[in-house]
């Protein structure tokens, strides 16, 4: 299998703290793999180094074979990689299609001047973007809400708001920072299944952080653990599961004991 | 009838350099308290344009308005990076930093102004002019880069994420509105025919930022009634002499616990926009009855 995403020996320095030390692992194209370990051990701290939020301290990250450390996000989210936020972070006072249509804007190319002139190649490439981000609502069954203020959405909604909203970038790693954080079991069954639709209707892979055990075990192919910014384990569902430092990492030693 | 001519040319004037702002500060989000520095740029470039080289009035306009721009685009560049209230403080630093420089320079008259210029602002040139700045704006805002900017006020993080060019997107709004600036100070030099450092200090730009808060962050139509009102209501209260900048300021502070986000709050007065707004509210109220619904099923 071909890799889409790789971690050549990623390292973090905050002072004299290392949040992220020496991590490499290889995301598969195409695949969901999950990015665990308990609370601080680094995970989003990798997402933010990935989007180019925070710049390397050492080590390489490759997009498809080509070094993406050096460069700025909106960049790195041109080349293909986006993400969502563990705190939802919606542009809160625009309308649900709002939201999607002002994340299309990559897919039009017209320029300040077409804008301000309203020439041909405005119109059509604006009633393209006004389809395309249609289209996206009305796979990810948000059609009939288009016009609700993000804001006023239903929690639930909120984050298939913006996965919606990051897919309108037409990316090709999708990075998702806890998408079930504050969901009930069901709303998590559904989006499992969601997360799964979407990375084989829109061909791209996934790395997502979670903590709900049973999204991260049903979902991933693949999983790497983390503790302490340090690499654990790295394998599959099964293979991690019965880790015996992956167990002491999660219930402590002295439990992991009896 | 002159009186009134005049009230609707100072609006006029002022409005280009509101809907500037507007641009800046209520769809990109960055406050500027130094926009009269840019209008005063603008002042002083076309009055040497057409009082010392005697060249034709359009040539100052551009003049002003584009060395207003550049003047932009070298304050963005030092600025442009800071965070959120230091980029306002950088702003304020450039505004008197304008006014203390024009005081020094004697070829412009220095701290006690430059009388008799030319006066070549006609009602018809400032409606032509406002008329364009507002297609300008409205186009811009209603295009992808305009909803750039308007991501970048939202949730600058995420509008990276989505990327955009943050950086860039904020430079576009402050070269904008700072051009804009510079073509309402070339109108406004060469209408009163006396321009003095001190018309462009921090209060002038206090002015125009009051202007687009009052009028609502996030709507044209709103800074346009906001120029409006603000601009003609000083004029209207002149018989009470001493009583109009208490009623000025209690106007202000009115609108601002009555409507904190502005007379027109982010509503456009256009049809979309009228559309806009309903079926935002429609959606509001049909989620809302929904999720009663839902409670009322959990109850029974």
């Amino acid at each position: 299998m071909s890799v889409v995403l790789e971690l050549k020996g990623l390292t973090k320095r905050f002072g004299g703290l290392a949040a992220v030390n020496d991590v490499s692992f290889k995301v598969r194209e195409g695949g969901i793999s999950g990015l665990i370990g308990p609370n601080g051990a680094g995970k989003t701290t990798i997402f933010n180094l990935i989007t180019g939020v925070y710049k390397v301290s050492g080590g390489a990250i490759e997009f498809r074979g080509l070094p993406v450390q050096d460069k700025e996000p909106y960049q790195i989210a041109g080349l293909g990689i986006t993400r969502t936020f563990q705190n939802i972070r919606l542009f809160k006072e625009l309308s649900v299609f709002d939201n999607v249509l002002t994340a299309c804007h990559a897919s039009a190319k017209y320029g300040l001047t077409e804008a301000v002139l309203r020439l041909p190649r405005f119109r059509r490439e604006e009633k393209a973007l006004h389809e395309k981000a249609d289209s996206l609502l009305e796979i990810m069954g948000l059609r009939d809400r288009t016009d609700v203020t993000a804001n006023n959405l239903p929690y639930g909604l909120q984050r298939r708001l913006e996965i919606t909203r990051a897919l309108a970038l037409d990316p090709k790693l999708l990075l998702l920072d806890e998408p079930a954080a504050g969901m009930n079991p069901d709303e998590t069954e559904q989006l499992m299944r969601l997360i799964a639709e979407v990375r084989s209707r829109f061909e791209l892979s996934v790395l997502v952080i979670e903590h709900h055990m049973d999204l991260i075990m049903g979902v991933c192919e693949h999983i790497h653990v983390l503790s302490f910014g340090c690499t654990l384990a790295d394998g599959t569902p099964d293979e991690v599961a019965n880790d015996p430092q992956v167990v002491e990492a999660y219930l402590g030693a002295e439990e992991a004991k009896k | 009838m002159e009186y009134i001519q005049g009230i609707a040319i100072l609006i006029g004037i002022n409005l280009i350099a509101v809907l500037g702002l507007s641009i800046l500060t209520g769809f990109t989000g960055l406050f500027s308290f130094g926009h009269g520095g840019f209008m005063a740029i603008g002042a002083y470039i076309s009055a040497i344009v057409t009082a010392r080289l005697h060249l034709p009035f359009a040539l100052a306009i551009i003049a002003g308005a584009v060395s207003a721009g550049l003047v932009s685009i070298f304050i963005g560049r030092l600025t442009l990076k800071l965070k959120g209230d230091y980029f306002c403080i950088a702003t304020m630093g450039f505004g008197e930093a304008v006014r203390v420089i024009l005081n020094n320079i004697d070829y412009v008259g220095g701290a006690r102004g430059w009388e008799s210029l030319p006066q070549l602002t006609s009602i018809w040139v400032v409606l032509g002019l406002d008329i364009a700045a507002v297609i300008v704006a409205w186009n811009l805002i209603n295009s992808r880069h305009g909803r750039n900017l308007v991501a970048v006020r939202e949730e600058e993080l995420a509008a990276q994420m989505a990327g955009i060019d943050v950086y860039r997107h904020k430079m576009i709004a402050l070269v904008v509105s700072a051009a804009m600036a510079g073509i309402a100070g070339a109108l406004m030099a060469n209408y009163i025919q006396f321009i003095r450092p001190t018309m462009f200090n921090m209060a002038k730009s206090t002015d125009l930022t009051i202007m687009v808060i009052f009028g609502g962050l996030g709507s044209i139509s709103g800074s346009i009634v906001g120029t409006f009102l603000l601009v003609s209501l000083p004029e209207l209260f002149r018989n009470f002499a001493q009583w109009r900048l208490v009623i000025y300021g209690l106007a202000v502070i009115v609108i601002m616990v009555g409507r904190p986000k502005g007379v027109m709050g982010g509503f456009e007065l256009t049809p979309s926009g009228i559309r806009k707004s309903m079926a935002a509210r429609r959606a509001r109220l049909a989620l809302e009855a929904e999720a009663r619904a839902l409670e009322r099923e959990d109850l029974a």
